[in-house]
């Protein structure tokens, strides 16, 4: 029953998401007052609540393990605990596409129920695109991945979930991811209207802004999440494996980066404005690719496409449409719109639009190195991308950018001179330097992490630079903002150039009582004991750790899970605020001994806390431009207040 | 990522499962034992982080539990510890399994785009960007 009311309330919302683009559309077409189009908003925020259902439905269905629905057999256990029988739910496809259309009927309806800025026609022409975007994947879901089909007879067991998915990491990280994906949409839609409606001008700017920043952020977060998860996971202590399922988050990532800033300079200087109409066509078009990509199986290879190509040609088609009509449209309008204001080289605008180019330049590396291998399989050739390409190429764009982002914001906007901010140019060239000749001194580490600490030294400071000459009290929420941001690139930077160049590993095969040395500490193997836990049981290792004042003992384990049957590793870490130790409980090797792999990584966690950094900083910048929007309102609305009353005096 | 690497593994019983305790020890000993030769073992551990496992999700053989993972991790230190040097291996590599088999792609007749491509790029977003902002302010 409860599967058929999810069922029911998706294509109740199907349905109510046509009207939505329909009404829309008829707005769009300049009758803001008809009765049709004032159905638009409410269509909106009822497809939301049904969505909402439709979702809580199959996280239902999955919290009670009704083997009934073929899903929940084919991906779940009665035997899990219920967190991971709940999160369950989006592990897998047709799970996370309902997740992926949830989210964004809730766009919709955050749009419809939120935005005040823009007028009537452009919200309506935006719910039009956003209405115009769900539809496709509405059919895509109800087509060809209905997650409520049911089993008939019921299976007798589910088949349970992969084991490296049980964890809190599955619970946390793909919604996160989610919400920035298709976050934005709302960034696509706007895009679309200011194009119908021909207003591209700073207020489409600000407008966009807080979406924009809000997916950003979650982006950001999922991201980081993610790289955390598969760091601890899949126990080889990588944090980043330029896999493509991971390029296809960064992408999105990236555009939307780039789309920030150029919003920044659309909102202050009217500046930019074809091409910041044309990132946010890029950005939301990454999240269609990525999903693309991941969903339809063409990563592992063209022929494993072939083995379910419905899904695979389904997205593809809905690529193609969405991608080529904003292109098309782009083309059709973009020569209308007004081009917008000139700057010159040396100026914030001059910076920003370095950082542009060079963040799209590693999209279009990042780009081509995960579509290469496909295009050259189909050419009769494999090839392999790996860190070998992306680790050099990405940063012969990524160090530049960084060097201009440390004196950027000290720019003034439109024209500037190098004299006015000679004094602090002196003080990065400086510090750039001295770091340089530290690093080089006394780490011997690689070309590239070397340039990687000089640099994120270089930014850590600079980063704070355009608090020179104000008083801290006064400095814009927004501004906060991005210097934390900005900080936060460093220190994740930091901690990915300590992690290359610093991390020592031990691969040892040890008797209990045997002890090794690892980094500033001494493992010492203890017992190895089996211990048994909700539906896996697993060999446990005592491992002794000491020295640097630390006294403590980890517990790696190595788990067999019996639904379905599969060995996973469970590292355990010992988290310093210097770096973390990481072990791992390999096969027994013969004469009572075991396989440890033990790694110390100094300051690897750098990269994760900077990844919250910058999602802070986004933060502070959301709230400080919302506050700023608000104090804006208020004052036209007084403006207006004073100019009618002091015409009625006139009439009077 | 573990998310898609997980969903594949379901799809494809083929994928060899993750070798936990237990299990019986592989022929190969040089699998998961460092070269005594810090120098040596440095440079193994070099070339295996960039050696595809080939019956993983875009895994390197450094980060892999599959046997065959194990058996060319044990070649590569063999050879390493043989005196070999690490181009040599990963030329005897390529020829055994092909250009697949390294993640670092070299420059030939069907990788050049991979590194034009990008350069084309930056060539064509500076000549745009120098013609607007040559024109200079206001």
């Amino acid at each position: 029953m409860i599967a058929e009311i999810g069922l029911a309330a998706l294509w109740l919302a199907a349905g109510l998401c046509l009207l939505q683009f329909i009404a829309g559309a008829i707005g769009a077409r300049g009758d803001e007052q008809g009765p049709v189009s004032a159905l638009v908003r409410p269509a909106a925020i009822v497809q939301a609540l049904l969505l909402v259902v439709s979702f809580v439905c199959l996280l239902w269905v999955f919290a009670v393990t009704d083997l009934s629905v073929a899903l929940v057999a084919a991906n779940s256990h009665a035997d899990k605990p219920l967190v991971y029988r709940i999160s369950g739910a989006w592990g897998n496809h047709e799970g996370s596409m309902l997740l992926w259309v949830t989210i964004l009927g809730l766009c919709s309806a955050l749009i419809a129920s939120l935005e005040r800025r823009m007028d009537a026609r452009f919200v309506k022409t935006a719910l039009a695109a956003q209405g115009f975007v769900a539809l496709g994947f509405f059919a895509f879901l109800l087509l060809s991945s209905n997650p409520f089909a049911r089993l008939n007879p019921p299976a007798e067991f589910g088949a349970g979930l992969n084991p490296l998915l049980q964890d809190i990491g599955l619970a946390l990280h793909p919604p996160t991811l989610y919400v920035g994906y298709v976050g934005l949409s709302v960034a696509f839609s706007f895009v679309v209207a200011g194009l119908v409606t021909r207003q591209a001008g700073p207020e489409l700017a600000r407008a966009m802004r807080p979406w924009v920043l809000a997916a950003w952020i979650s982006l950001t977060l999922g991201i980081a999440a993610g790289s955390y998860w598969a760091y601890y996971e899949l126990g080889w202590g990588g944090w980043w494996f330029w896999d493509p399922v991971e390029n296809a988050s960064l992408m999105p990532w990236l555009a939307a980066t780039a789309l920030l800033h150029s919003i920044g300079v659309l909102a202050a200087r009217d500046a930019l404005r074809t091409w910041t109409i044309m990132l946010g066509v890029v950005a939301f078009s990454m999240s269609m690719v990525g999903t693309f990509l991941v969903r339809s199986g063409i990563l592992t290879s063209v022929h494993a496409f072939a083995v379910d190509p419905e899904r695979g040609a389904f997205i593809l088609g809905l690529l193609t449409i969405y991608i080529g009509g904003a292109f098309a449209l782009f083309a059709l309008r973009a020569g209308a719109l007004a081009e917008g204001k000139r700057f010159v080289a040396l100026s914030r605008e001059g910076a920003l639009v370095f950082n542009n180019v060079m963040l799209s330049a590693i999209l279009a590396v990042v780009l081509l190195g995960t579509l290469y291998p496909l295009l050259s399989e189909a050419l009769g050739t494999r090839v392999s991308i790996g860190p070998p390409y992306y680790n050099p190429v990405t940063a012969v764009f990524a160090v530049p950018m960084l060097l201009v982002l440390a004196v950027g914001p000290l720019l003034r906007w439109r024209r500037d001179r190098i004299s006015r901010i000679a004094a602090p140019l002196v003080l990065v060239g400086v510090v750039l330097a001295a770091s340089v000749i530290a690093v080089v001194a006394f780490s011997g580490a690689g070309v590239l992490p070397t340039i990687g600490l000089a640099l994120a030294v270089t930014l850590a400071v600079a980063s704070w630079l355009p608090l020179m000459g104000r008083n801290p009290r006064r400095v814009p929420l927004a501004l906060w903002g991005s210097m934390l941001a900005h900080f936060g690139v460093a220190v994740s930077l930091a901690g990915m150039a300590s992690e290359s160049a610093f991390s020592t590993e031990r691969l040892v095969a040890v008797r209990s009582g045997d002890t090794v040395e690892v980094g500033p500490f001494t493992a010492t193997l203890g017992a190895v004991e089996p211990v048994a836990g909700p539906n896996w049981t697993a060999l446990e290792a005592r491992i002794a750790i000491a020295g640097e004042g630390v006294d403590t003992v980890l517990r790696p384990q190595s788990r067999t899970f019996t639904d379905p049957p599969q060995n996973t590793s469970e590292a355990a870490l010992l988290t310093r605020w210097n770096g973390q130790l990481y072990a791992i409980l390999g096969d027994a090797a013969g004469e009572g001994r075991w396989q440890l792999r033990l790694w110390w990584k100094p300051f690897v966690t750098l990269i994760w806390y900077g990844g919250v950094l910058i999602a802070l900083g986004g933060l502070l910048a959301l709230l400080g431009h919302l506050r700023s929007g608000v104090r804006r309102a208020r004052i036209g609305e007084a403006i207006a207040q004073r100019r009618a009353d002091r015409e009625s005096e006139a009439a009077a | 990522m573990i998310l898609a690497a997980a969903l594949l593994a379901l799809a494809a019983p083929a994928t060899p499962p993750a070798i936990g305790a237990g299990q019986t020890v592989s022929s190969a000993p040089l699998a998961d034992t460092q070269l005594a030769d810090p120098v040596a073992e440095a440079k193994a551990q070099a070339l295996m982080e960039e050696l595809r496992c080939l019956t993983c999700q875009s895994q390197s053989i450094a980060d892999s539990n599959a046997p065959m993972a194990g058996d060319m991790r044990h070649q590569v230190r063999s050879r390493i510890a043989a005196g070999e040097e690490p181009e040599q291996v990963r030329a005897w590599l390529v020829e055994r399994y092909g250009d697949y088999v390294t993640f670092r792609p070299g420059f030939d007749w069907a990788t050049w785009p991979l590194y034009a491509l990008p350069l084309l790029f930056i060539l064509v977003a500076g000549v745009l960007l120098f013609r607007r902002i040559g024109r200079g302010g206001e």
